[in-house]
C-alpha cells in the first residue's frame, strides 16, 4: 500500500506524534503479553484489549476494511468493518442495536438513533483533536460563512443536551450524537466529450439535449433532492427547504419527475456506487447525478468524466452534502467503551483522514490527515491546485497525472458552496409514495 | 410399551413443524401484528389496533400499478418459462431414446444454477448495452444505426433476466411428471391413428399437469416476491409491490410496509389455491 508514514516528521515538529504513540503502545501491549508487565499508556490494558472486538457497521465508502485493518494494527484490539446499505444499516441499528459497537451514521441516522435511545452520548471532552475539528461540524460555519441547514446538516444533528437525551440539542454542549469521519459534496458526472460544454448548473441533467442520456440517483430521501436541485436550477420552482419539502412541494417534484420519464429523459436510476460506475462507463449516460468518487473510478477505465462544480449562482445551485460519523452503542460499557473512545481518536489522528482525502473525501480534521498525506496529495485534494506529482488513489492504483486540478476546486470553494445536507424528511412516508409512483410510472 | 396412533402421526409431522413453526409461522404472525400497529415515524410501533394500514395500501392507485407492473412481468415470465420448460422437458422424455443420455442432458440443465442468480442477472448487462455484444454485433453488420435502447433497463431486460433463472423450475417438474407417462398410452394413440397434435393435446399435456402446475407455483411466487432483478434490469425504471415496501422499510415505516406484505402473502396463497384448484397435485403425484 503506498501509504506513506509520516510519523517521523510529526515527531520531529511536535515531539511525540501521536502515531509514534500509538506504535510504541502497540509495542508495549504485545511485550507485555506473557509477562504482565504493563505500564503506562493505553488506557485499557494489553491483556485484555487482545480480547476486545468493535463491530463497525455502516454503509460501504464510509466503513471500510483497510481503515479497520490498520486501527486494529495500531490498537492493538480486533475491529470488524460489516457494510450493510444505507437502509439495512439504520434498520439493523434500531432494530438489532445490541450486535452492532460503533454505528456509522449519517446526520438524520443519528438524529434517528438517538430518538430510539439506541445510542449514547459522546463525550466532546474525551475526543482528543476536537478543538481541532472544522467548525463546519461544530458551530455549522467555516471562515465566517454560514453553512446551509437544508435538510439535517452535520452541525445540526451533533450535539444533544445530556448523554441520554434522545432529542437534537440546538447550540453546542458537552455530547455528542456522534463523532464526524467522513463527508463530501456531491453533484452531477458527465462525459466532457459528448455532453460538449462545461456543466456547472444542475438543470443540465433535465435537458432534452441528453434525452435517453440521463441518469439520476434512486435512494429516494436524496434522489428527491438532486432532483430539486435541478427543478430550482431550471427556474421552476423555489423550494421553502429542499432538505424538508412541504407536501405541496413533493407532489410538485415528483410529477416533474413522472413527466420527465415518461417524456424518456432518463436512461436509468442508480442505487449503487457501482451501478453508477457502469452506467457511466459503458455508454449509457452522458450526465447524471454522481459521487466524486465514481467519477474517478471512470477515469480509471480510460473514459473521460468529470465531476461538474455546480457552485451557487443567483440563489440556485449548489453541491449536495453528507457526512458520516461514528456512534457509539448504548451497550458499551467498560473497557469496550474505552476502546470505543480509542478507536475514534484514532480515526481523527490522521490516517483515516488521509485514507480517505486520497479518494476524493474529506477528513474533519484536515490538520492531522495532512501529515499522512505528502504535500503533493495535499496540495491536489484539499488546496485545489495541479498536482505537482502524479496521485494514487489510497491503495497505489495511478489515478491523476501530474497537472490535473480536482474538479470543483479547493476544499474550502466545495464545502462553502453546498446547498443542502441529507437528511429524511417529516413528510419521508409520503415522499416515499410518490417515489414509488414516479419508479412505476 | 405400547405408542398410541395419534403419537406416531406427531412424530411424523414434527421435523415439518419444527422448520415452518419458528421460520415462517412466527415471523408471520410477527409481521401480522406489525401491519395493524401505528408508527411514531421514527421506527417506533405503538402498539395500537388499527386497520389504517390496511386501508392505505387498499385504497392507494400506487398498489393498482404496483400490481399491475408485477403481474405484468410474473405473466410474460411464465409464459415464456412454460413455453421453454414443457418443450425441453417433452424432448428430453420423449425425443431422448437412451435413458442414460436423457438423464445427462437434464443434469445439464441445472449447469446453469451452479452460479449464483445474481451473476447470472448481471451478466446480461454487457451483454445488452447500448455499447453491449448485441448492439455492437448488429451495428457491425448494419442492420441498425442506432443501438437498440429497449433491449437493456428495460421490461424485456427483466423478462430475459426472469426466464433465464427460472426456466429449470418448469423443466424439472414437468419433466418429472411427463417420465411418468406410460409410453405404451402413446404407442397405442399412435396405432388408433392420433395425430402427434392430438397426442399432445389429449394425453401428453393432461398427464404433466401436476408438473405444470408446481412449476407454475415455483416461477409465480418467485417473480411476485423478487424485487432484485426487476430493480437491477430495469435500470430502476419499474418497481414492484416489494420494492415498494422495501423502500418504505428504509425509511422505517414498518406498519405500512407489513400491511403490503400481509396483503401480497394473501394475494399468492389466493393465487396458489386456484392452481391447485384446477390441478389435484396431491392425487396427480400419488397416482
Amino acid at each position: 500500500m503506498a501509504v506513506k508514514d509520516k510519523s517521523d516528521a510529526g515527531k520531529s515538529t511536535k515531539g511525540v506524534s501521536r502515531r509514534s504513540l500509538l506504535k510504541a503502545g502497540a509495542a508495549v501491549a504485545g511485550a507485555a503479553i506473557g509477562t504482565d508487565a504493563v505500564t503506562g499508556f493505553p488506557t485499557i490494558w494489553a491483556q485484555e484489549i487482545k480480547d476486545i472486538e468493535l463491530r463497525h457497521v455502516g454503509v460501504s465508502y464510509s466503513v471500510v476494511k483497510a481503515i479497520g485493518d490498520q486501527a486494529a494494527k495500531d490498537l492493538g484490539f480486533k475491529v470488524t468493518m460489516q457494510n450493510l446499505d444505507t437502509s439495512a444499516a439504520i434498520n439493523r441499528f434500531i432494530t438489532q442495536p445490541n450486535s452492532v459497537d460503533i454505528a456509522d451514521l449519517e446526520g438524520w441516522q443519528a438524529k434517528l438513533a438517538a430518538k430510539r435511545g439506541v445510542i449514547q452520548g459522546i463525550s466532546a471532552k474525551k475526543i482528543k483533536e476536537f478543538d481541532n475539528f472544522l467548525p463546519i461540524f461544530t458551530k455549522g460555519e467555516l471562515d465566517g460563512h454560514k453553512i446551509p441547514r437544508q435538510g439535517i446538516s452535520p452541525y445540526e444533528a451533533l450535539y444533544i443536551e445530556k448523554p441520554d437525551s434522545t432529542d437534537l440539542h440546538d447550540g453546542v454542549t458537552e455530547w455528542l450524537t456522534n463523532v464526524p469521519q467522513v463527508y463530501n459534496a456531491d453533484s452531477i458526472g458527465y462525459r466532457p466529450d459528448l455532453v460538449g460544454h462545461t456543466v456547472t448548473q444542475w438543470k443540465d441533467l433535465i435537458d432534452p439535449k441528453f434525452k435517453g442520456k440521463a441518469a439520476i440517483l434512486d435512494v429516494p430521501a436524496i434522489g428527491i433532492m438532486d432532483a430539486a436541485l435541478c427543478f430550482e436550477s431550471a427556474g421552476l420552482i423555489k423550494y421553502g427547504n429542499k432538505g424538508n419539502m412541504t407536501k405541496k412541494e413533493i407532489d410538485f417534484t415528483c410529477d416533474k419527475l413522472i413527466e420527465l420519464k415518461k417524456a424518456g429523459q432518463f436512461r436509468a436510476t442508480w442505487t449503487t456506487f457501482d451501478q453508477s460506475v457502469q452506467l457511466m462507463a459503458a455508454g449509457e449516460v452522458v450526465i447524471q447525478s454522481m459521487w466524486s468518487p465514481a467519477v474517478a473510478a471512470v477515469r480509471v477505465k480510460q473514459v473521460p468524466c468529470v465531476y461538474a462544480p455546480v457552485n451557487f449562482k443567483d440563489g440556485k445551485e449548489g453541491y449536495r452534502g453528507w457526512c458520516n460519523g461514528m456512534g457509539l452503542m448504548k451497550h458499551l460499557t467498560g473497557k469496550k467503551l474505552d476502546a470505543a473512545y480509542e478507536y475514534m481518536n484514532w480515526y481523527m489522528s490522521g490516517w483515516q483522514g488521509a485514507f480517505v482525502s486520497r479518494y476524493g473525501y474529506y477528513s474533519p480534521v484536515p490538520s492531522t490527515a495532512k501529515k499522512f498525506m505528502t504535500p503533493a496529495e495535499y496540495t491536489f485534494w484539499y488546496e485545489g491546485k495541479p498536482a505537482p506529482e502524479p496521485v494514487t488513489d489510497p491503495y497505489g492504483v495511478p489515478m491523476e497525472a501530474a497537472g490535473t486540478v480536482r474538479d470543483g476546486g479547493s476544499f474550502v470553494e466545495r464545502v462553502t458552496n453546498i446547498s443542502c445536507w441529507n437528511t429524511l424528511m417529516d413528510e419521508s412516508a409520503y415522499m416515499n409514495k410518490r417515489w414509488n409512483d414516479f419508479k412505476v410510472a | 410399551m405400547r405408542v398410541s396412533r395419534s403419537t406416531i402421526s406427531w412424530l411424523y409431522v414434527s421435523p415439518l413443524m419444527f422448520v415452518l413453526i419458528p421460520f415462517f409461522v412466527l415471523p408471520i404472525l410477527v409481521v401480522l401484528v406489525a401491519s395493524v400497529f401505528e408508527t411514531d415515524g421514527f421506527g417506533g410501533l405503538i402498539p395500537t389496533f388499527t386497520l389504517a394500514n390496511y386501508a392505505t395500501v387498499l385504497t392507494s392507485g400506487l398498489t393498482f400499478n404496483l400490481y399491475l407492473a408485477t403481474v405484468k412481468f410474473t405473466v410474460l415470465t411464465w409464459f415464456f418459462t412454460l413455453l421453454l420448460g414443457f418443450f425441453v422437458a417433452y424432448f428430453l422424455v420423449f425425443h431422448v431414446r437412451n435413458p442414460l443420455l436423457a438423464i445427462g442432458l437434464f443434469l445439464i440443465c441445472t449447469v446453469p444454477f451452479w452460479t449464483s442468480n445474481i451473476i447470472r442477472m448481471i451478466s446480461w448487462i454487457p451483454l445488452l448495452g447500448k455499447e453491449g455484444l448485441i448492439n455492437s454485433a448488429l451495428l457491425r453488420i448494419g442492420l441498425i444505426r442506432e443501438p437498440l435502447e429497449f433491449l437493456l433497463y428495460s421490461g424485456f431486460a427483466v423478462v430475459v433476466a426472469y426466464v433465464h433463472q427460472l426456466t429449470i423450475f418448469m423443466i424439472v417438474p414437468i419433466f418429472n411428471s411427463m417420465a411418468r407417462i406410460d409410453k405404451r398410452v402413446v404407442e397405442a394413440a399412435i396405432d388408433a391413428g392420433a395425430s402427434r397434435f392430438d397426442i399432445m393435446r389429449l394425453i401428453i399435456v393432461p398427464l404433466s399437469k401436476s408438473g405444470i402446475a408446481l412449476g407454475s407455483i415455483f416461477v409465480a411466487s418467485i417473480v411476485m416476491g423478487d424485487f432484485f432483478v426487476t430493480k437491477v434490469m430495469s435500470g430502476g425504471g419499474s418497481a414492484s409491490v416489494v420494492s415498494a415496501f422495501y423502500e418504505d422499510i428504509s425509511v422505517l415505516q414498518y406498519p405500512g410496509a407489513a400491511a403490503s406484505a400481509i396483503v401480497l402473502t394473501v394475494v399468492l396463497l389466493a393465487m396458489v389455491a386456484l392452481i391447485l384448484r384446477t390441478v389435484d397435485i396431491r392425487k396427480e403425484i400419488t397416482r
